[in-house]
């Protein structure tokens, strides 16, 4: 899986976790929670879909990583490699 | 001490056959049921009545997203009333709007829901939603209008079993004349058909409604009726003080008379008619009123063997004496139970009655139960009356809960 098929998943998990929120225009370096309207619970949620969906575990400690779509990539990619 | 009147000036509600009360109320006069029939997890198809109100008319997705089902029936309903009353509470003190919303239960649907997802994780609590807690506090309903509208006052829900939709009613009476606020948003909420838990119990203790037609599944007073048909609904009412709703000049659909609500301490289950009788009666005692007074009685009735038979006997016990009997009618045959709404929005089916006289029937009474042919009974056609002044609403819940609200015509 590529970073760019990593920020995909992630913006596919977003677009339920937040419907009202157009992600057409996400930036991916700038912090999610400055460009759209998501709060500490959207992100347990997403911890939560990332379990769900690809059985992925992102413990509290490394929450911060979840920080912006690009350290989204940084950080995810790595874990899916590990999966396949 | 002189009381506050107290009046009703807004109404909103969605039923399994209406989103307004407009469309509710010309429902229940041509004879249109809302019942359909649903798939009930584990359970296969049953009928049912479900809402048909647009969630996103006031909420965005993600408040549906996090919130229940029965938050935004409540939101729907209070934001209805509001438009219906011509109230804009950002130039109100928030502070001093309460929130009263009868419930019969809660949580169970948002538990169903997380047992069966973690279901698929071969129940690891891991996967269990942190939205879980907040989703079932039992103020869920009320709390989501508060938030929704801004409100600070006070907002929780009244735990009444089916007897629950005229406590909000009540509750808000009570605490307008007790001055700890000056305006109110009381009624009834449920999202029950969501639940399988619900129509499990029911089917255990034979009292779930079956039917070829889902429309004649509901079917109160007739031979051939076999149980319940669970529904989900609301119906909430501004109320007000009389001063402040003519200060500004409202709308007025009708005032609260008298209520009682009392207990019969006898049965987890079955009704008591003694003490329901007594209800009835409190209820007028409060209204300062007789029996000659009452003109048109909603029954509670829920298409049950047994209940539907000792609700007549409670009400014929009260009326006996009289010389032409009230009319009575029953809603649930249109809309099924609809649970903590099911007197809150029985109420709004009658009220109209005020205006155009025309009691709505009972429908759905191929051949009347002789031990439910009581005078006055409505059935399957509307009925034109001569006066109907007073509305006495009757609703009954487990546990042996029973509430009557006495609801008549405003007179300045």
């Amino acid at each position: 899986m590529t970073k760019d098929d990593c920020k995909k998943l992630v913006i596919d998990i977003i677009s339920d976790i937040a419907p009202d929120e157009d992600l057409t225009a996400i930036k991916p370096e700038i912090k999610l929670r400055d460009q759209l309207q998501l709060d500490s619970m959207d992100f347990l949620d997403i911890v939560m879909e990332l379990r769900k969906r690809h059985g992925i575990e992102v413990p509290e400690t490394d929450y911060g990583q979840l920080a912006s779509l690009e350290s989204c990539a940084e950080y995810l990619t790595p874990k899916f490699a590990q999966k396949s | 001490m002189k009381q506050s009147r107290i009046v009703i000036t807004g109404v909103g509600l969605t039923a399994p056959n209406g989103n307004t009360l407009a469309e509710f109320r010309q429902n229940l006069l041509n004879g249109v049921s809302g019942i359909t029939t649903i798939d009930v997890r584990y359970m296969g198809r049953h009928p049912a009545g479900l809402c048909t109100f647009d969630p996103l008319k006031y909420q965005k997705k993600k408040d549906v997203r996090i919130g229940t089902r029965v938050g935004s029936i409540s939101i729907y309903c209070a934001r209805e009333a509001l438009a219906d009353a011509g109230v804009n509470l950002d130039t109100r003190d928030k502070s001093r709007v309460g929130i009263y919303l009868g419930i019969t239960e809660h949580g169970n649907v948002e538990t169903e829901n997380e047992v069966y997802n973690i279901s698929q994780f071969k129940y690891d609590t891991k996967f269990w939603t942190h939205h879980h807690n907040p989703r079932t506090v039992a103020n869920n309903a009320a709390g989501e209008v508060s938030l929704n509208l801004g409100i600070t006052g006070p907002a929780y829900t009244i735990g009444a079993a089916c007897a629950a939709g005229n406590m909000g009613l009540i509750h808000a009476a009570q605490m307008l004349r007790l001055g700890e606020i000056d305006f109110a948003l009381g009624g009834g909420v449920s999202e029950s058909p969501q639940t399988f838990g619900i129509f499990a119990g029911f089917k255990s203790q034979n009292a779930l409604a079956a039917h070829a037609d889902p429309t004649k599944a509901s079917r109160p007073f007739d031979k051939a009726r076999n149980g319940i048909v669970i529904s989900e609904g609301g119906c909430i009412y501004t109320l007000e003080r009389l001063e402040d709703a003519q200060a500004r000049g409202a709308k007025i659909y009708g005032e609260i008379a008298g209520y009682c609500v009392n207990s019969d301490a006898t049965d987890y289950v079955l009704p008591n008619p003694e003490r329901q009788a007594e209800c009835v009666r409190k209820a007028i005692a409060h209204a300062g009123m007789t029996i000659e007074d009452i003109d048109l009685v909603n029954t509670h009735a829920t298409s049950t063997p047994q209940g539907d038979i000792q609700e007549c006997l409670a009400i014929a016990e009260v009326f006996k004496d009289r010389s032409t009997p009230p009319h009575i009618n029953n809603t649930k045959s249109f809309i099924g139970h609809c649970m903590g709404a099911a007197g809150a929005l029985e109420l709004a089916g009658n009220l109209p009655t005020f205006d155009d006289l025309i009691v709505h029937p009972t429908i759905n009474v191929d051949e009347l139960d002789p031990q439910c042919d009581i005078p006055g009974l409505v059935i399957n056609q509307p009925k034109a009356a001569k006066r109907v002044d007073v509305i006495l609403n009757n609703s009954f819940g487990m546990l042996g809960i029973n509430s009557t609200l006495v609801i008549k015509r405003f007179v300045a």
